[in-house]
């Protein structure tokens, strides 16, 4: 219920905001699809093919019924049925937004689920073991890696990463092939892709888990642990690294929740068709039923991913378990 | 205007010229492709890698994505080109280096246009043996139909331009044939027979040549017709058929069956297969490029990075074509706002500038050569003048004080618009500042999104009178390369409008509109031409607009290519008709 009226308040937002903020006007709005010098009558007959002659809350009525109820367009000499969910129809390309997201959240979904395996993986790791031997030469080159990869954007390592491993010696692909048809291939091609977001990340849970497992180590309870006669390797992982995951789950779900709506610099970066360079070649020709869908998308995803999250403290975390 | 493609990934293109340096190593295989470079410019002067051979995939990658792929629905001079592949147009373009490029040939007609009525009446008769590729023919009526429903339906296919509408007789008040659906649609356009058409005018026009080389006039069968979803199941005209389509990502073409080699003498029908990347990271596109396997489809010329690595090596540099683009870059200056009412004042704007320093700060010589005229170099009707010459083309300081005191003023204050998302423009605004500063003009700079120049600032004549802007910046690049194309926009006086003004200047003289005017209901090209050319020398003379440079792209030639010419009718791009690859 709550995830609904999160959902639907975001909508709802950008429904009104996006076309005020942008300080245009039916008008403006409908001209942007015509082209050369349109008379009063092309604009007015645009703005009714679109829509935009209702007032606001029809059209924001229009909008929900179609994701709930689909749509009908009689654009030209065909009428065209856009099934339930339905987010629109595009101003610019005329294309139904749903199928291009859909079509698109592969490319996305893989991009987000190889990257965070990677970065969960090297983040983690580092992180426990630089908390493990804090101040030694591990822990601080690791640091100072984490650093740099924090600090570097993306458009230099994305760049950088095609550059060397694409041109330079060419390891590996550079078009994506999708899962269903070569996972070998699918893996080839988003491994540079893959690595360069996952060293953006892992610098960041590297240091989380860090500071976490710094804290946990120094609590009561390893200290009965150990007194206990546990393994040293079970004190870490079953005892400090459990209890200081609560924050790294918070913050993964967040993350994923984010790049599921799209890798903006990340897709534009590696040519990738995800939802990322959806997002961005809608914005730039201002074409608002798809900038709707993704973020309704994003939305989405983030919601769910809060949700995971608070369904997840309670496995990792005992302390939080409803008894 | 047609639209040309503008890279924007601002970003990437500046974390890249950090990594300029990493390629070095590139160097030493630049000439692995086997061919040997041909030189640099060669495209310009002659087609490059002349091939017949007949095989292989040849890629177009496009950083942005056209406005669609639907011939009647487009005004990007690139898809004007491609769409040629599958869309064929009654007259088109001959492939051929530089202005030779804009020589209008039949193409579904069968001759020129024959014109009657003193150029208001224009038949074309369609070649014998024309076919879909699904067998059927193509006759005049499709069109017919392409025109009207490209023209006419507006509120469907919008974004194309409409010069049909305006120029045929009734256009006004047609409806278009989504809406009006009787059998005989738009009565000025008469299709007595399956091959022949004749159009109607309402005023004498003698370059309708021009305008029926757009891919407005490649014929769609109505019956396949499905307004904006046309785009997804287009049914070709021309050598190459679609195999698939996936909107805002990739199209792939392979060859048409159906279509005969005896009615085109312009389409080889080369390479097997077509391939269309969209959205393709433009330094991507660079390297691909380079790498001998792309073409650059918006034709934008390459990127900042990627000109300074091509430039810095000869062997390089032997790959590529610095190609004039079929656009000036100028400054208007506006006849509605004092003190510029007044020709010596509007002078001394034309003598203060140094436009070396304008030329360097959009980005040197390779991106523009330093304009004297309103006509480019490569649009026909063009003749080389320089009114306000000066030593070096740095200005004329003495002059241009001299102008000033015989317009009674000692120091002007006024605003230059630029747009604030090109920062080319606002870096030349900056350098025309300084210029003006020398001689007591005083100019500050305003800023306006490029969205909404035309619609709500710049191109909005009481908006600049209230505030003060006596000088524009602007581009421009002509829908047909002709003087009247070029022209007509942006000097005659009728085009003033009250928003999305292109006349900048608010030019109204009544010399200029009468050439213009009577340039085009002139048979004799000869005539018109030297019409076109006495038109850009009285503006000149009443200094209405500072040319600054006739803009140019650094295009690189992709070495697996075959049959690469640079073409002046598209804008300085490759012809994309013959385009094969040797490997």
């Amino acid at each position: 219920m709550i995830l609904l009226l999160v959902v639907s308040a975001v909508t709802f937002g950008i429904f009104f905001l996006l076309p005020r903020l942008a300080g245009q006007t039916a008008d403006q709005l409908a001209q942007q699809y015509i082209g050369k010098s349109p008379s009063a009558a092309d604009i007015a007959a645009v703005k009714h093919n679109l829509g935009l002659d209702q007032p606001l809350y029809l059209q924001y009525w229009h909008f929900i019924k179609g994701i709930v109820a689909g749509a009908t367009y009689n654009l030209g000499p065909t009428t065209v049925h856009c099934n339930a969910p339905c987010f629109g129809y595009s101003f610019k390309d005329h294309v139904e937004v749903w199928p291009q997201l859909t079509s698109r959240l592969p490319v996305t979904v893989s991009l987000a689920a190889g990257a965070a395996v990677l970065w969960l993986v090297s983040g983690v790791t580092v992180g426990v073991i630089s908390a493990l031997k804090p101040r030694s030469f591990f822990d601080r080159a690791f640091m100072g890696v984490a650093l740099a990869g924090v600090s570097l954007p993306m458009f230099f390592t994305g760049n950088l990463a095609i550059l060397l491993f694409t041109y330079q010696w060419p390891i590996f692909g550079r078009t994506y092939v999708p899962f269903t048809e070569n996972p070998a291939q699918w893996a080839n091609t988003l491994f540079p892709a893959w690595c360069s977001l996952a060293l953006l990340y892992s610098a960041i849970y590297a240091r989380l888990t860090r500071s976490g497992m710094l804290e946990t180590m120094n609590e009561d309870f390893i200290r009965t642990a150990r007194a206990k006669g546990l393994r040293e390797r079970n004190v870490v992982v079953k005892h400090g690294l459990r209890a200081a995951l609560t924050p790294i789950i918070t913050v993964f779900g967040m993350d994923l929740g984010l790049l599921l709506g799209g890798a903006l610099i990340t897709e534009s970066v590696f040519s990738l068709h995800g939802i990322g360079q959806y997002a961005v070649q809608s914005i730039e020709s201002n074409d608002l039923p798809p900038i709707l869908g993704v973020t309704l998308l994003a939305a989405f995803f983030v919601v769910i991913a809060n949700l995971l999250v608070d369904l997840l403290y309670a496995a990792a975390d005992p302390r939080v378990r409803l008894s | 205007m047609r639209r040309s493609a503008l890279a924007a990934v601002a970003a990437i293109g500046a974390a890249t010229l950090l990594m300029a340096g990493c390629s070095k190593a590139d160097d030493s295989k630049s000439d692995n492709g086997g061919t040997k470079a041909a030189g640099a410019n060669a495209a310009t002067k002659d087609v490059v890698n002349a091939s017949t051979h007949k095989g292989g995939t040849v890629t177009y990658e496009l950083s942005d994505v056209p406005d669609s792929f639907d011939p009647g629905n487009t005004y990007y001079a690139y898809m004007y080109n491609f769409s040629r592949l599958y869309a064929r147009p009654l007259m088109t373009f001959e492939p051929g280096p530089g202005s030779k490029g804009n020589t209008l040939v039949p193409d579904l007609a069968a001759s020129k246009g024959v014109s009657s009525d003193g150029g208001k009446t224009w038949t074309y008769k369609l070649r014998s043996g024309l076919k879909y590729q699904d067998g059927t023919a193509i006759t005049s009526k499709d069109v017919k139909y392409a025109v009207e429903r490209s023209n006419f339906a507006r509120d469907v296919l919008s974004l194309g331009p409409n010069y049909f509408q305006q120029f045929l007789v009734g256009g006004k008040d047609y409806k278009g044939p989504y809406k009006d659906k009787s059998a005989e649609g738009l009565k000025s356009i008469a299709t007595p027979d399956d091959t022949t058409i004749v159009f109607h005018l309402n005023t004498a026009f003698q370059e309708f040549d021009y305008l029926v080389a757009a891919p407005q006039t490649a014929p769609v069968p109505q019956a396949k017709d499905t307004g904006v979803d046309y785009v997804k199941n287009i049914v070709s005209s021309g050598s190459y058929q679609f195999s698939s389509y996936e909107d805002g990502k990739s199209a792939t073409l392979v060859r048409n069956k159906n279509w005969d080699p005896k009615t085109d003498p312009l389409r080889k029908q080369y390479p097997d297969k077509i391939v269309v990347n969209l959205k393709v990271n433009a330094d991507t596109i660079d390297k691909d490029v380079l790498a001998g396997n792309a073409i650059d489809m918006g034709g934008t010329g390459v990127q900042a990075a990627t000109q300074a690595q091509l430039l810095t090596s000869a062997d390089k540099k032997a790959g590529t074509d610095n190609t004039f683009g079929g656009r000036l870059v100028y400054m208007a200056i506006n006849t509605k706002v004092a003190p510029f009412t007044n020709v010596q004042c509007r002078k001394a704007v034309e003598y203060a500038i140094d436009k070396v320093s304008v030329q360097t700060a959009e980005g040197g010589p390779i991106r523009g050569e330093i304009a004297t005229t309103v006509l480019p170099p490569d649009i026909t009707g063009y003749v080389k003048d320089d009114q306000y010459a000066s030593t070096g083309n740095k200005g004329d300081v003495a002059k241009a004080k001299a102008a000033l005191q015989a317009c009674g003023k000692t120091t002007i204050s006024t605003n230059l618009s630029a747009r604030s998302d090109r920062p080319q423009e606002i870096s030349a605004a900056t350098a025309i500042i300084n210029s003006l500063k020398a001689v007591g003009i005083n100019a500050s700079l305003k800023q306006y999104p490029s969205g909404k120049y035309f619609t709500d600032y710049a191109g909005v004549p009481k908006f600049t009178e209230q505030q003060n802007i006596g000088l524009i910046m602007m581009q421009w690049g002509a829908d047909w390369p002709s003087g009247y194309g070029f022209e007509q926009q942006i000097l005659n006086g009728a085009a003033i409008g009250a928003s999305g003004n292109t006349n900048l200047s608010q030019y109204d003289n009544k010399t200029v509109n009468n050439l213009l005017s009577k340039a085009i209901g002139t048979e004799d090209v000869t005539t018109r031409n030297s019409m076109y050319a006495q038109v850009d020398k009285q503006t000149m003379s009443d200094a209405v607009l500072v040319p600054l440079t006739y803009f140019k792209v650094l295009l690189a030639r992709p070495a697996n290519y075959s049959n690469l010419v640079s073409t002046a009718a598209f804008s300085g791009q490759y012809d994309y008709l013959n385009i094969g690859t040797t490997k």
